[in-house]
């Protein structure tokens, strides 16, 4: 590199064969095309002349010798510098070298596919049993409740619950806001701008209030278990853990899994008052629907089944964002890509499982008359 | 043209908080040694290397690398300095989604986009080679090599600029006393063979006999001295004194003085076997 020129050769034609002479600098910053060129030289060169070679490091002494083994070549004018490098680069051709497996891109193919079949498969089973780990666990901690982790609980209460407080509320709010004035915007036609209440309240205790922030908490809280946990698989901490005796379930799962189930009826219930806060100031400023008539009419409109039918699902909806956080943590082993494949597995399975759950319970409500 | 010292540090002082860790430090690599860098644990002998190598902003001092100031240089300036260089971190820090050939490319990669797949694979080949792993350990990951493996693929990624200045921390670390001897004598024969220049920390006793040309000592937040061990074993300092004199210390002068030269030999042999 403090040399600048270039690395340059000729070929000779001598009575005693044909001669590659080589000059300048052969080093890794310098060697740019000649590598090709060397590759194309047709003519079979009987001696390789590196007396005008000024400076050489390996990959210039790895292209001298590759292309003196590829023409059977003699080596002459190295200095002693240099023939330690070529040696020192030549022991590699006893070695010989392991080619990476070609693989046909039908058998890519299939092998994904059977694989993805596969991992479906068998992750489908291990969150079973994931499941009843976790389910065992807590049974033994109400056996034992002198192990239960009671400063852990506190600790993602604190992490869950109430650090999600400001956007969880702020979340709600605004999409109180949005119903109402969609609500109104659409409901005017009719006349019936008044039902936009009916909307916000019945929209917000079954559904959205719910639905929102479980959304949230398998963003925020989901992959953090899972991130938590997959850093601490891969730092062997809860191999160490078993070891000394601590079963990771009961230790790192269940405490999470309680926070998360505690957690999410409560902030379902703040997020659902956030939304109606939003909806009932749309109302107000809008519709002109002064805040006493708006929570009169929402007491008349709203049953208590759908207070109850939310509260029903947010613990539900918080067991499953903790545990399919908690085990996607567990199934990381390897390295740290593993860790943000994981994490991304555990939100997408959270929410996707708690939409599917939704859509049951929708329909199991309304079959029972809560409507 | 080409300075005497490669590695210049002159006044450094680093601190966290209130924790001084460097205070006027002053130490310099001579052109093709084996600098050992010893020190009690937070000494600073790795926030020394970082900040040499520009990972750590100190508080003040001058680090000049092959003759250029290296403090204040962003990420993306000094590259001419920085290709110059191999750094062995302690735990290999390989890039554990690709496999070993795919390490020792990614500085090639970055820097002579312009190479062909044939030659970058064999250079990644004889690199391989060159730091002592079996030819099959290219194309595995990281996570499916021992530590000591993992080791050696940290050197061969190293070693993939052909550096003129190598940086070891703790290469010995972890490795039984077998591997510990072999990474020496592959320490020495890169040196000897490539004309490295190495700084080099270590814990390791037998490291420092058998392979370093001087050492530095690092206490009371300098160098307390350096030079070449029997110099070193003539300062009267409490910690250099327990180092040294203590049982291992003794033990590894003792097996260093049994064999004098003959060290090198038997790590040769270590290594055929």
């Amino acid at each position: 590199m403090a040399m600048a020129n270039s690395a340059e050769f000729t070929v000779e034609d001598l009575p005693s064969g044909q001669v590659l002479r080589l000059s300048g600098t052969f080093a890794i910053g310098s060697i740019g095309d000649v590598d090709r060129s060397l590759r194309e030289i047709s003519a079979s060169v009987s001696e390789i002349d590196i007396s005008g070679i000024t400076h050489m490091d390996t990959v210039g002494a790895w292209l001298v010798h590759r292309t003196a083994k590829e023409h059977n070549a003699k080596i002459t004018g190295s200095a002693h510098d240099a023939s330690r490098l070529i040696d020192a680069v030549s022991g590699v051709d006893q070695a010989e070298a392991i080619p990476k497996p070609p693989i046909s891109s039908l058998y890519h193919f299939l092998a994904e596919v059977g694989g993805g079949v596969v991992v479906g498969i068998t992750t489908f089973l291990q969150f079973l049993g994931f499941v009843g780990q976790v389910v065992k666990a807590f049974f033994t901690l109400l056996m034992n409740p002198r192990r239960f982790r009671w400063h852990a609980v506190v600790q993602h209460f604190d992490m869950v619950g109430v650090r999600a407080l400001g956007i969880v509320g702020l979340m709600s709010f605004l999409i109180g806001i949005v119903i109402a004035q969609q609500g109104a915007v659409q409901l005017r036609q009719f006349g019936a701008e008044v039902f936009t209440i009916n909307l916000i309240g019945r929209l917000t205790f079954r559904e959205l209030g719910i639905l929102m922030t479980a959304i949230m908490v398998a963003g925020r809280s989901g992959s953090a278990f899972a991130a938590q946990i997959g850093t601490m698989k891969i730092t062997e901490e809860i191999d160490a853990m078993r070891t000394i005796g601590v079963v990771p379930v009961e230790a790192l799962v269940v405490p999470r899994v309680i926070a998360a189930v505690v957690m999410m009826p409560l902030l379902g219930i703040f997020a659902s008052l956030m939304s109606i806060i939003g909806g009932g100031l749309l109302c107000w400023i809008v519709l002109d629907i002064p805040p006493a008539t708006f929570v009169q009419r929402l007491r008349e409109v709203t049953p208590m089944t759908d207070f109850w039918i939310g509260m029903i699902k947010a613990p539900v909806f918080g067991a499953i964002i903790a545990m399919a956080g908690c085990f996607q943590g567990m199934q990381v082993k390897g390295n740290a890509e593993q860790v943000g494949l994981k994490t991304t597995a555990a939100v997408v399975q959270a929410i996707f499982l708690v939409i599917v759950l939704d859509a049951f319970f929708a329909v199991f409500f309304s079959e029972i008359g809560w409507d | 043209m080409n300075p005497p010292n490669i590695i210049s540090v002159t006044g450094l002082c680093n601190s966290f908080g209130d924790q001084v860790i460097h205070q006027d430090l002053d130490i310099e690599v001579r052109r093709g040694e084996i600098l050992g860098v010893v020190g009690g644990s937070g000494t600073g002998k790795s926030v020394l290397m970082r900040s040499i190598i520009g990972l750590q902003q100190p508080d003040s001092g001058e680090i000049r690398v092959f003759d250029e100031g290296m403090i204040g240089k962003e990420e993306d300036e000094a590259t001419d300095v920085r290709r110059r260089w191999g750094v062995l971190f302690q735990g290999g820090a390989l890039f554990s989604t690709l496999t070993v050939a795919e390490n020792v490319q990614v500085p090639l990669r970055e820097f002579y986009p312009d190479f062909s797949k044939e030659l970058l694979d064999e250079i990644a080949r004889y690199k391989i080679f060159l730091s002592g792993l079996p030819p099959e350990a290219a194309h595995k990951y990281p996570s499916e090599l021992s530590g000591g493996m993992r080791k050696r693929a940290g050197v061969a990624r190293a070693l993939a600029m052909d550096p003129e200045l190598l940086f070891l921390d703790e290469p010995t670390a972890g490795l039984d006393p077998i591997g510990a001897a072999k990474f020496d004598s592959l320490t020495r024969d890169l040196k000897e063979t490539l004309g490295l220049t190495v700084f080099l920390i270590t814990h390791d006793l037998d490291t420092l006999y058998s392979i370093c040309d001087r050492v530095a000592v690092l206490a009371d937040r300098k160098v307390i001295a350096i030079g070449a061990i029997e110099e070193l074993l003539a300062i009267d300092h409490p910690w250099v004194n327990e180092y040294f004199s203590g049982p291992r210390g003794r033990a590894a002068r003792r097996g260093h003085s049994d064999q004098g030269e003959s060290a090198h030999a038997k790590t040769q042999r270590l290594e055929r076997s």
